[in-house]
């Protein structure tokens, strides 16, 4: 843990994302650090390999897929406001911020979240989750363990499940009120110590 | 002019007296005047004041981060199986059937290992419960208090004006002396004395190199220590392990020959004494390496091989995977744990951040290296026992000594990316979770 990024003064416009994403000043610096140290090539910015070489990560699943949802359409490289933004989605919605600094909600409402949470499936952003990007989030978190055939039938049963107006796509409404039921905030919560 | 150089002359000589005589001397007859037990009790005592002072300072300044030993976050929440099926059972889910709530689970572990995961923190210093007074291990410490700012910076005078400068010249007088004290003997012919000369060279230069590094070592259990035609095997966190090891006890070192300053001492050494260096492109062949080192073995008049099975340098938080090269060699295998005190100085060479000279720099310009040592009781592969199952042993033997953690992933990762038979193990666990067995789903039978 070096000194010479201890300190919020080296981090870029670090009151601003205090206010925006509610993280403490130490949380900021604590990501900063985590974010220093993953950026092996020590340009400042994120790529892909550097969050590949996080071995949790390259365990799980949807393992590129949450990591395709840091990097902004186009760019292939992820700074430390950006960063942080994305973390910010997971913090508890318990926090008595109704507005952000600029008037949009705060980016861990339960709406933000159900929308991040949106984003992953829908990877071509067209505001629907077809039959076949549903297929494909299926394909990865069962991998070889099923066959094709059931694949197929389980993305079936769940797009009649939950497509309302019958449109062989899941919109966001509808993708909402499939998760009516569950805790959003408790299942999109991380635990961030002080 | 004249008097500022015999003034000058005089300090010099004076200087050279008190390295030689006061220190090097003693250091290479394995005596010691006790000045370093003095030094570091004294350093116990500002460190113990300091951490109370923070402690202080932090209850009045709440801004300032404290250290976090036990990471970033803390996880919450159960196996995969018991997530999945409160996700589900909110939503009366029948087993068999996706949910759209499935992959916020994966989505969330996913977020978590990003902010914090078990493996990437291991290849980076070990963080301190609380501050040791040097620049580098600092987060806003000195805007506490105005006495632990100055403490700090005559800490800063002392480490780097005085202490730096006199370190220098040990390690200077050391290398060189073995250097030059091998190459004599290497050039004298066979005769019976020989190798005791060498093993009196290469000592006294290790002692001198110790003390060139402040080292304090305390060796347990001297009586388990590695014998001719065996393998001694250590946790691996810095290149002065080898200095450590070797301040009690000569061993044929195992590596690759370097380029340089490293390319000559090797050298060198190797013209009296029996070390296994490679080229490198024999390291590739894991058959030429094997078979060098067991011809070295079966010689059981040859000095004990030391070799550092986790292959890279981890931060002495945890011991990963031991490569089970070293373990089909044959022979017995003298365990050996090595626990740096991390107040003192960091031991850790982190070769992505920092290479060689400025990694030597920082540890000379350090408090102290403290370490403890520990000489385990020789283990032998048992009947019908695999060499990675061995390997394992022997690394759980090393951890529980060294108050380590023991984990299995292979310290490659600091390089390479995960294989994929994890990944495939978490896609089973849901599939069983999903379609389960008989079209059983594992959350039913959890009802």
């Amino acid at each position: 843990m070096g000194s010479s990024k201890s300190s919020l003064r080296h981090i870029p416009n670090a009151q601003e994302l205090i206010q925006d994403t509610g993280f403490s000043a130490a949380h900021i610096q604590r990501l900063y650090e985590r974010f220093d140290l993953l950026d092996r090539d020590q340009m400042g910015r994120l790529r892909v390999p550097d969050f590949e070489a996080i071995s949790h990560l390259a365990m799980n699943p949807i393992g590129d897929r949450i990591i395709a949802a840091f990097f902004s359409p186009g760019k292939d490289t992820v700074d430390f406001p950006s960063f942080v933004r994305i973390l910010a989605h997971f913090q508890p919605t318990d926090d008595n911020r109704t507005r952000d600094s600029s008037g949009k909600e705060p980016y861990n409402s339960p709406n933000r979240k159900l929308q991040f949470a949106f984003q992953l499936y829908d990877q071509d952003g067209d505001g629907k989750i077809s039959r076949a990007e549903l297929l494909q989030v299926l394909q990865e978190m069962l991998g070889m363990q099923v066959t094709d055939e059931l694949l197929q039938s389980i993305a079936e049963r769940a797009i009649q499940e939950a497509d309302l107006d019958q449109d062989d796509a899941i919109s966001f409404d509808e993708f909402k009120k499939c998760l009516e039921k569950v805790d959003i905030d408790q299942k999109m919560r991380i635990g961030f110590l002080s | 002019m004249e008097d500022l150089w015999s003034v000058a002359l005089g300090l010099l000589q004076l200087w050279m007296f008190v390295v030689v005589f006061l220190i090097m001397l003693p250091a290479m007859n394995g005596l010691s005047l006790g000045v370093t037990g003095v030094y570091i009790q004294i350093l116990v005592k500002i460190l113990e004041w300091a951490t109370i002072r923070i402690q202080r300072g932090r209850q009045e300044r709440p801004s300032v981060p404290g250290p976090l030993p036990n990471g970033i976050i803390k996880r919450e929440g159960g196996s995969m199986e018991q997530e999945m099926c409160e996700l589900r059972s909110s939503r009366t889910i029948v087993g068999g059937e996706f949910d759209l709530s499935d992959a916020l689970y994966f989505f969330k572990k996913g977020l978590e290992s990003i902010v914090d995961d078990e493996v990437t923190q291991r290849f980076s210093s070990e963080e301190l419960a609380s501050w040791n007074l040097l620049t580098r291990t600092n987060r806003n410490f000195h805007y506490i208090s105005l006495r632990l700012t100055i403490i700090w910076g005559l800490g800063v005078f002392v480490r780097y004006c005085i202490l730096f400068p006199l370190r220098l010249t040990l390690a200077l007088i050391g290398l060189s002396w073995l250097v030059v004290g091998l190459t004599i003997i290497g050039l004298l012919p066979e005769f019976s004395l020989r190798s005791w000369l060498s093993e009196m060279v290469h000592l006294t230069c290790y002692r001198i190199c110790a003390r060139a590094l402040s080292a304090t070592i305390r060796y347990h259990n001297k009586a388990n220590r590695p014998q001719k035609g065996g393998i001694c095997v250590a946790n691996h966190t810095t290149p002065i392990d080898i200095v450590i090891l070797a301040n009690d006890g000569c061993y044929a070192m195992v590596g690759q020959i370097h380029g340089g300053l490293m390319g000559i001492i090797q050298r060198a050494m190797v013209r009296s004494c029996p070390h296994v260096w490679f080229e490198r492109s024999e390291m590739k062949d894991r058959h030429t390496v094997t078979s060098r080192l067991r011809a070295h073995v079966a010689a059981k008049t040859k000095l004990p091989i030391l070799i550092f099975p986790e292959g890279t340098c981890i931060n002495n938080t945890s011991v990963m995977m031991f490569k089970k090269g070293s373990f089909e060699i044959g022979g017995t295998i003298y365990p050996v744990a090595i626990k740096y005190d991390p107040r003192f100085g960091d031991a850790f060479w982190n070769s992505s951040k920092n290479n060689m000279l400025s990694y030597l720099l920082r540890t000379m310009t350090s408090w102290a290296i403290v370490v403890n040592v520990w000489y385990l009781p020789p283990m032998t592969i048992e009947e019908g026992e695999d060499a990675a199952h061995f390997a394992n042993r022997v690394k759980s033997a090393i951890a529980s000594q060294g108050g380590l953690l023991d984990l299995a992933w292979d310290g490659g990762l600091k390089r390479g990316k995960v294989k994929d038979h994890f990944k495939e193990e978490q896609q089973k666990m849901y599939s069983s979770i999903i379609v389960g067995q008989n079209d059983i789903s594992v959350c039913d039978e959890m009802r």
